[in-house]
């Protein structure tokens, strides 16, 4: 039984959700036609908090613009795992269609669920430009995909298990790693 | 699950299910009606008996899941040449589908074919056993108009459902029964004596209470009514009500309706209107038909994605992954 390291603690993880909320500012000059979409679970919490963030440094209200992505009827892996639960979806009233959309995830790692999640904003509408915002990057992508945000870059083995704890769901704040060669 | 073959499940597993079907539900707000997750299956619709609703319902909910659907009806197929059940099962199977969505006259059908295919199978109705996704439909329908948006999760607790009708031959009854209580509800079933199924020993029918009066029933300003089809191709050599005798004691008229308070009026369909409810009551704001038949497609898209989209499947557990 190997014990979890703690990565980032709660005070790191608002400063990195922080710095994101700037970053996304910055390359969208400004908030118009912002709208963040989470893929759930923790990332449609995520996209929550940094809603609350660009509100905050703008003082617009973002409300309406922030909402929840579920990728799970568009995975490749459907056929392999067991019978995944899926989540629901909320998409601001207004929309996607020709907006800024800023998908929000957990951890970014193959890749394959931010490919299942531009499938699915495809059936939604066709945004202005997709943006991706992750808290962890752990690596070991297997398709073309990169985030335009990063809060940690987390270099990791495969066989090592990344977790993201949120308060919303988890009681508390933390990125925790396990395992791994022995 | 493997198949779905009973309304009988635990409360956990129909919650996830009910769940998993507000989630498909989203699609019909949707421009684009289409979700790739069975892309690449197959799946056949079984009918030897007639059916457009239930078979249209499970083409629309394939279709929009991107399976590839086949109707095969038992009029004009090999089955009116003779064919055994465990024939056409097999045949079928051999064909390379992945599921078979069956309707049978015969109880216990389903269940028999799908111990000879070692394919999921679906029960979209057999005799005057089951019909799990009608249960399954009216549940969610219920829980839609009972905790409005906040569904999730949720059972129906404590709801009170009296249900109307040929309770002895009804599968939609029967299933019910059996899927409604585990979610929390109190169900009573009403009906004429002679179509009451026979009791258990604690007095129980159905293992729920039973009641000949429709109007004790209505008096005891019950959650919901749902009333059952009166099925006159089913009638034939059985001791039954006539069309004047059912009316006065157990159809929705105007009347009762006025009595009715504000209950949620639910019939399976087809409907007979005049016969087990009046127009009026159909109309009204209370009566959720429409929203059956629209929920009817989200739960059996529910169905096919939880037996359909793994090689591997568990039971939906609800959980985060």
């Amino acid at each position: 039984m190997t014990s979890a390291r703690t990565v980032l603690g709660p005070d790191e993880i608002a400063r990195a959700l922080t710095r994101i909320a700037h970053e996304i500012l910055e390359a969208n000059h400004g908030p118009d036609g912002l709208v963040l979409l989470g893929i759930p679970t923790r990332g449609a919490y995520l996209a929550q908090r940094l809603a609350d963030r660009l509100a905050e440094i703008t003082g617009d209200d973002f409300s309406g613009r922030v909402g929840a992505l579920d990728v799970t009827m568009h995975r490749d892996d459907l056929r392999a795992t067991p019978t995944r639960a899926s989540h629901p979806t909320r998409i601001p009233a207004a929309g996607i269609d020709d907006r800024v959309v800023v998908l929000v995830d957990d951890v970014l790692y193959s890749g394959r669920t931010i490919r299942a999640a531009l499938d699915a904003l495809a059936d939604l509408g066709r945004p202005r430009a997709v943006r991706l915002a992750v808290l962890v990057d752990r690596g070991h992508r297997e398709l073309p995909i990169r985030a335009d945000s990063v809060g940690k870059n987390l270099p990791s083995a495969r066989s090592e298990h990344v977790s993201i704890l949120l308060d919303e769901v988890d009681g508390r704040d933390a990125v925790t790693i396990e395992g791994g060669a022995a | 699950m493997k198949h779905l073959l009973t309304a009988a499940m635990p409360r956990d597993e129909a919650v996830a299910l009910l769940d998993l079907a507000e989630d498909m539900h989203q699609i019909q707000d949707r421009e684009v009606k289409k979700l790739p997750a069975l892309r690449g299956r197959t799946v056949v619709n079984l009918f030897f008996e007639d059916s457009t609703r239930t078979r249209s319902s499970f083409e629309i909910a394939g279709k929009w899941l991107s399976a590839d659907v086949i109707n095969v009806s038992g009029k004009g197929s090999s089955v009116s040449k003779g064919e055994s059940l465990r024939d056409t099962g097999l045949t079928i199977a051999a064909m390379g589908v992945d599921g078979v969505v069956v309707r049978s006259g015969s109880s216990g059908a389903p269940t028999q074919l799908a111990d000879w295919i070692g394919r999921p199978v679906v029960n979209a109705g057999d005799g005057t056993h089951e019909h799990p996704t009608q249960a399954l439909l009216d549940a969610f329908a219920l829980r839609r108009r009972i905790h409005g948006g906040a569904v999730r999760g949720r059972g129906l607790d404590g709801v009170r459902i009296a249900i109307v009708g040929d309770i002895a031959h009804s599968r939609v009854a029967r299933s019910n029964a059996l899927l409604l209580p585990a979610l929390g509800a109190e169900v009573t079933v009403v009906g004429p004596p002679s179509l009451l199924p026979v009791a258990a020993a604690d007095g129980t029918r159905l293992g729920v209470r039973a009641e000949t009066s429709l109007d004790r029933v209505i008096a005891e300003r019950p959650d919901a009514l749902m009333l059952l089809r009166v099925q006159l191709e089913r009638q034939a050599g059985r001791v039954a009500p006539s069309a004047g005798e059912y009316i006065t004691g157990w159809s929705l008229t105007d009347e009762r309706l006025a009595r009715l308070g504000d209950a949620h009026i639910m019939h399976p369909g087809p409907m007979n209107r005049g016969l087990e409810l009046s127009s009026r009551a159909a109309d009204s704001d209370a009566s959720t038909i429409l929203e059956q038949v629209t929920a009817g497609v989200s739960v059996r898209m529910a169905v096919l994605y939880s037996l359909l989209a793994s090689d591997h499947p568990s039971a939906v557990d609800g959980g985060t992954r």
